[in-house]
Protein backbone atom coordinates (compact mmCIF):
# COMPACT_ATOMS: atom_id res chain seq x y z
CA UNK A 1 0.00 0.00 0.00
CA UNK A 2 3.00 2.25 0.64
CA UNK A 3 3.83 2.99 -2.97
CA UNK A 4 -0.14 4.09 -3.95
CA UNK A 5 0.58 6.50 -1.07
CA UNK A 6 3.64 7.74 -2.72
CA UNK A 7 2.28 8.08 -5.83
CA UNK A 8 -0.94 10.25 -4.31
CA UNK A 9 2.00 12.06 -2.57
CA UNK A 10 3.32 12.79 -5.77
CA UNK A 11 0.07 14.03 -6.95
CA UNK A 12 -0.67 16.48 -4.25
CA UNK A 13 3.15 18.13 -4.72
CA UNK A 14 1.53 18.67 -8.40
CA UNK A 15 -1.87 19.95 -6.96
CA UNK A 16 0.04 22.03 -4.73
CA UNK A 17 2.28 23.81 -7.41
CA UNK A 18 -0.85 24.44 -9.77
CA UNK A 19 -3.17 25.98 -6.89
CA UNK A 20 -0.92 27.81 -4.65
CA UNK A 21 2.44 28.84 -6.88
CA UNK A 22 2.13 31.58 -8.73
CA UNK A 23 4.85 30.99 -11.47
CA UNK A 24 3.46 29.61 -14.71
CA UNK A 25 6.56 27.11 -15.29
CA UNK A 26 6.11 25.82 -11.54
CA UNK A 27 2.45 25.05 -12.69
CA UNK A 28 3.20 23.06 -15.55
CA UNK A 29 5.84 21.27 -13.43
CA UNK A 30 3.16 20.22 -10.91
CA UNK A 31 1.16 19.78 -14.05
CA UNK A 32 3.63 17.18 -14.99
CA UNK A 33 4.02 15.79 -11.70
CA UNK A 34 0.15 14.71 -11.45
CA UNK A 35 0.37 13.07 -14.63
CA UNK A 36 3.80 11.03 -13.51
CA UNK A 37 1.73 10.27 -10.21
CA UNK A 38 -1.40 8.88 -12.31
CA UNK A 39 1.29 7.07 -14.45
CA UNK A 40 3.12 5.37 -12.09
CA UNK A 41 0.15 4.83 -9.83
CA UNK A 42 -1.38 2.36 -12.98
CA UNK A 43 2.04 0.69 -12.98
CA UNK A 44 2.06 -0.41 -9.69
CA UNK A 45 -1.68 -1.42 -9.74
CA UNK A 46 -0.89 -3.93 -12.16
CA UNK A 47 2.47 -5.16 -10.66
CA UNK A 48 2.37 -8.64 -9.49
CA UNK A 49 5.10 -9.94 -7.38
CA UNK A 50 8.14 -12.95 -9.03
CA UNK A 51 6.43 -12.45 -12.38
CA UNK A 52 7.94 -11.35 -15.57
CA UNK A 53 7.33 -8.70 -17.91
CA UNK A 54 5.07 -9.92 -20.32
CA UNK A 55 6.82 -10.53 -23.46
CA UNK A 56 6.72 -13.98 -24.66
CA UNK A 57 10.24 -14.91 -25.28
CA UNK A 58 9.18 -18.74 -25.76
CA UNK A 59 5.83 -20.02 -26.80
CA UNK A 60 6.19 -23.07 -24.15
CA UNK A 61 7.31 -20.95 -20.99
CA UNK A 62 4.91 -20.89 -17.64
CA UNK A 63 2.92 -17.52 -18.42
CA UNK A 64 3.63 -15.87 -14.79
CA UNK A 65 3.28 -11.78 -16.35
CA UNK A 66 2.74 -8.74 -14.64
CA UNK A 67 -0.22 -7.24 -15.92
CA UNK A 68 -0.39 -6.13 -19.93
CA UNK A 69 -3.39 -4.06 -19.83
CA UNK A 70 -2.56 -0.70 -17.52
CA UNK A 71 0.99 -0.90 -19.04
CA UNK A 72 -0.65 -0.33 -22.63
CA UNK A 73 -3.34 2.24 -21.36
CA UNK A 74 -0.11 4.44 -19.62
CA UNK A 75 1.95 4.05 -22.92
CA UNK A 76 -0.72 6.08 -24.59
CA UNK A 77 -1.05 8.49 -21.65
CA UNK A 78 2.96 9.13 -21.63
CA UNK A 79 2.92 10.12 -25.09
CA UNK A 80 -0.36 12.56 -24.89
CA UNK A 81 1.16 14.37 -21.46
CA UNK A 82 4.40 15.07 -23.63
CA UNK A 83 1.99 16.66 -25.87
CA UNK A 84 -0.16 18.33 -23.67
CA UNK A 85 3.05 19.72 -21.72
CA UNK A 86 4.55 21.32 -24.81
CA UNK A 87 1.38 23.42 -25.47
CA UNK A 88 1.52 24.24 -22.41
CA UNK A 89 4.74 25.18 -22.79
CA UNK A 90 4.60 27.31 -26.02
CA UNK A 91 1.48 29.25 -24.51
CA UNK A 92 3.52 30.39 -21.34
CA UNK A 93 6.14 31.42 -23.73
CA UNK A 94 3.39 33.44 -25.85
CA UNK A 95 2.62 35.00 -22.21
CA UNK A 96 5.95 35.44 -21.47
CA UNK A 97 6.33 37.62 -24.61
CA UNK A 98 3.60 39.76 -24.13
CA UNK A 99 3.95 40.29 -20.17
CA UNK A 100 7.29 40.10 -19.44
CA UNK A 101 6.56 38.11 -16.69
CA UNK A 102 5.52 35.03 -15.33
CA UNK A 103 3.90 35.62 -12.50
CA UNK A 104 0.09 35.40 -12.70
CA UNK A 105 -0.88 37.79 -10.29
CA UNK A 106 0.95 40.25 -12.53
CA UNK A 107 -0.39 39.07 -15.46
CA UNK A 108 -4.05 39.75 -13.81
CA UNK A 109 -3.04 43.03 -13.22
CA UNK A 110 -2.08 44.07 -16.21
CA UNK A 111 -5.51 42.41 -17.97
CA UNK A 112 -7.83 45.33 -20.35
CA UNK B 1 11.49 -4.21 -2.79
CA UNK B 2 14.03 -2.28 -1.31
CA UNK B 3 15.22 -0.46 -4.23
CA UNK B 4 11.72 0.64 -5.43
CA UNK B 5 11.30 2.31 -2.34
CA UNK B 6 14.40 4.49 -2.59
CA UNK B 7 13.79 5.12 -6.08
CA UNK B 8 10.57 6.92 -4.60
CA UNK B 9 11.94 8.77 -1.77
CA UNK B 10 14.27 10.22 -4.53
CA UNK B 11 11.51 11.08 -6.79
CA UNK B 12 9.88 12.65 -3.68
CA UNK B 13 12.91 15.03 -2.72
CA UNK B 14 13.65 15.87 -6.01
CA UNK B 15 9.34 16.97 -6.59
CA UNK B 16 10.07 19.35 -3.73
CA UNK B 17 13.17 20.70 -5.36
CA UNK B 18 11.34 21.38 -8.32
CA UNK B 19 8.69 22.93 -6.80
CA UNK B 20 10.34 25.12 -4.66
CA UNK B 21 13.76 26.18 -5.78
CA UNK B 22 14.25 29.78 -7.17
CA UNK B 23 16.38 29.06 -10.47
CA UNK B 24 13.56 27.79 -12.83
CA UNK B 25 16.18 25.74 -14.94
CA UNK B 26 17.35 23.88 -11.61
CA UNK B 27 13.28 23.12 -11.31
CA UNK B 28 12.99 21.85 -15.09
CA UNK B 29 16.71 19.90 -14.01
CA UNK B 30 14.96 18.46 -10.36
CA UNK B 31 11.62 17.80 -12.88
CA UNK B 32 13.81 15.79 -15.14
CA UNK B 33 15.12 13.78 -12.17
CA UNK B 34 11.67 13.18 -11.14
CA UNK B 35 10.87 11.42 -14.51
CA UNK B 36 13.92 9.69 -14.45
CA UNK B 37 13.21 8.19 -11.41
CA UNK B 38 9.82 7.42 -12.57
CA UNK B 39 11.38 5.69 -15.60
CA UNK B 40 13.83 3.56 -13.13
CA UNK B 41 10.35 2.53 -10.79
CA UNK B 42 8.79 1.19 -14.16
CA UNK B 43 11.51 -0.85 -14.72
CA UNK B 44 11.57 -1.96 -11.05
CA UNK B 45 7.65 -2.87 -11.76
CA UNK B 46 8.49 -5.20 -14.46
CA UNK B 47 7.38 -2.48 -17.35
CA UNK B 48 10.47 -2.27 -19.80
CA UNK B 49 7.83 -0.54 -22.65
CA UNK B 50 7.12 2.06 -20.50
CA UNK B 51 10.22 2.85 -19.19
CA UNK B 52 11.84 3.33 -22.60
CA UNK B 53 8.69 5.57 -23.75
CA UNK B 54 9.17 7.49 -20.50
CA UNK B 55 12.97 8.36 -21.01
CA UNK B 56 12.47 9.58 -24.30
CA UNK B 57 9.60 11.46 -23.22
CA UNK B 58 11.21 13.12 -20.47
CA UNK B 59 14.30 13.72 -22.30
CA UNK B 60 12.52 15.78 -24.64
CA UNK B 61 10.35 17.67 -21.85
CA UNK B 62 13.28 18.65 -20.31
CA UNK B 63 14.76 20.08 -23.37
CA UNK B 64 10.92 21.74 -24.02
CA UNK B 65 11.85 23.49 -20.57
CA UNK B 66 15.31 24.41 -21.13
CA UNK B 67 14.63 25.88 -24.58
CA UNK B 68 11.86 27.88 -22.85
CA UNK B 69 13.21 28.92 -19.90
CA UNK B 70 16.68 30.01 -21.77
CA UNK B 71 14.04 32.03 -24.37
CA UNK B 72 12.50 33.92 -21.51
CA UNK B 73 14.31 34.29 -17.88
CA UNK B 74 16.08 32.07 -15.48
CA UNK B 75 14.72 32.96 -11.97
CA UNK B 76 11.29 32.72 -10.24
CA UNK B 77 10.30 36.14 -9.14
CA UNK B 78 7.61 34.48 -6.73
CA UNK B 79 9.64 32.84 -4.48
CA UNK B 80 11.09 34.35 -1.19
CA UNK B 81 8.40 36.80 -1.18
CA UNK B 82 5.60 37.11 1.64
CA UNK B 83 2.78 34.67 1.52
CA UNK B 84 0.18 37.46 -0.72
CA UNK B 85 -2.73 37.95 1.07
CA UNK B 86 -5.11 36.65 -2.24
CA UNK B 87 -3.17 33.23 -2.02
CA UNK B 88 -4.05 32.44 1.64
CA UNK B 89 -7.13 31.22 0.62
CA UNK B 90 -5.88 28.59 -2.00
CA UNK B 91 -3.50 27.46 0.14
CA UNK B 92 -6.23 26.71 3.03
CA UNK B 93 -8.60 25.29 -0.09
CA UNK B 94 -5.21 23.25 -0.52
CA UNK B 95 -4.67 22.01 2.67
CA UNK B 96 -7.91 20.82 3.53
CA UNK B 97 -8.86 19.25 0.31
CA UNK B 98 -5.11 17.26 0.45
CA UNK B 99 -6.05 16.38 3.67
CA UNK B 100 -9.62 15.04 2.51
CA UNK B 101 -8.03 13.35 -0.28
CA UNK B 102 -5.19 11.62 1.85
CA UNK B 103 -7.91 9.68 4.09
CA UNK B 104 -9.76 8.84 0.92
CA UNK B 105 -6.93 7.40 -0.59
CA UNK B 106 -6.12 5.00 2.57
CA UNK B 107 -9.58 4.24 2.63
CA UNK B 108 -9.76 3.31 -0.92
CA UNK B 109 -6.13 1.84 -0.96
CA UNK B 110 -7.43 -0.64 2.04
CA UNK B 111 -10.06 -2.01 -0.72
CA UNK B 112 -8.16 -2.63 -3.62
CA UNK B 113 -5.84 -5.75 -4.29
CA UNK B 114 -2.52 -5.15 -2.34
CA UNK B 115 0.72 -3.91 -4.29
CA UNK B 116 1.72 -6.99 -5.66
CA UNK B 117 -1.28 -9.09 -6.56
CA UNK B 118 -3.19 -7.38 -9.28
CA UNK B 119 -6.67 -8.99 -9.98
CA UNK B 120 -5.87 -9.37 -13.99
CA UNK B 121 -9.59 -10.63 -14.87
CA UNK B 122 -9.20 -9.00 -18.43
CA UNK B 123 -5.86 -9.35 -18.77
CA UNK B 124 -6.15 -13.56 -18.04
CA UNK B 125 -7.48 -13.73 -21.59
CA UNK B 126 -5.12 -11.36 -23.19
CA UNK B 127 -1.93 -13.45 -21.59
CA UNK B 128 -3.00 -16.57 -22.45
CA UNK B 129 -4.45 -15.65 -26.40
CA UNK B 130 -2.24 -13.09 -27.38
CA UNK B 131 0.19 -14.25 -29.34
CA UNK B 132 -2.13 -16.91 -31.05
CA UNK B 133 -4.64 -13.94 -32.27
CA UNK B 134 -1.87 -11.23 -33.05
CA UNK B 135 1.25 -12.74 -33.55
CA UNK B 136 3.35 -9.89 -31.31
CA UNK B 137 5.40 -11.70 -28.94
CA UNK B 138 5.22 -8.16 -26.28
CA UNK B 139 1.66 -8.47 -24.97
CA UNK B 140 2.01 -4.70 -24.64
CA UNK B 141 2.07 -3.76 -28.05
CA UNK B 142 -0.53 -6.42 -29.06
CA UNK B 143 -2.88 -4.82 -26.42
CA UNK B 144 -2.01 -1.21 -27.73
CA UNK B 145 -1.67 -2.32 -31.47
CA UNK B 146 -4.42 -4.42 -31.70
CA UNK B 147 -7.28 -5.54 -28.81
CA UNK B 148 -7.14 -1.89 -28.24
CA UNK B 149 -6.42 -0.35 -31.22
CA UNK B 150 -9.01 2.55 -31.55
CA UNK B 151 -7.81 3.88 -27.92
CA UNK B 152 -4.53 4.24 -29.85
CA UNK B 153 -6.08 5.95 -32.70
CA UNK B 154 -7.61 8.13 -30.13
CA UNK B 155 -3.97 8.91 -28.77
CA UNK B 156 -3.09 9.90 -32.15
CA UNK B 157 -5.72 12.06 -32.88
CA UNK B 158 -4.68 13.99 -29.42
CA UNK B 159 -1.01 13.89 -29.94
CA UNK B 160 -2.49 15.61 -33.78
CA UNK B 161 -4.44 17.94 -32.59
CA UNK B 162 -1.58 19.37 -29.57
CA UNK B 163 1.04 19.19 -32.49
CA UNK B 164 -1.36 22.04 -34.66
CA UNK B 165 -1.93 24.02 -31.31
CA UNK B 166 1.78 23.97 -30.46
CA UNK B 167 2.69 25.08 -34.29
CA UNK B 168 -0.11 27.57 -34.25
CA UNK B 169 1.09 29.22 -31.15
CA UNK B 170 4.63 29.25 -32.02
CA UNK B 171 4.72 30.16 -35.48
CA UNK B 172 6.06 33.69 -37.22
CA UNK B 173 2.90 34.64 -38.95
CA UNK B 174 1.22 34.89 -35.64
CA UNK B 175 4.15 37.36 -33.73
CA UNK B 176 4.25 39.42 -37.38
CA UNK B 177 0.14 39.76 -37.07
CA UNK B 178 0.34 40.49 -33.02
CA UNK B 179 3.13 42.99 -33.92
CA UNK B 180 1.22 45.40 -36.45
CA UNK B 181 -1.34 46.84 -33.69
CA UNK B 182 0.74 48.17 -31.90
CA UNK B 183 3.07 50.15 -34.18
CA UNK B 184 -0.13 51.70 -35.66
Amino acid sequence: MIPFLVCVLLFLFGLYAIVVKRNLIKMIIGFCFMEYAVNLFFAFAGFKREALAPIITDPDMARNFVDPLPQALVLTAIVIGLATTALMLALAMRIYAKYKTFDITEIRRLKG
Amino acid sequence: MTEIYVVLIAMLAAAVVAIEVKDLLAAAVAMGMVGFSVAIAFILVQAPDLAIVQIVVEILTVVFFAAVILRTTHTDTTVGKRLKQELVFPAVVYGGFALLFMVLACRVFSELPAFGEPVMRVARDYIAIGLQQTGAANLVAAVILDFRAYDTLGEVVVLFTAVVGVLTVVRRLGRKADKKPEEK
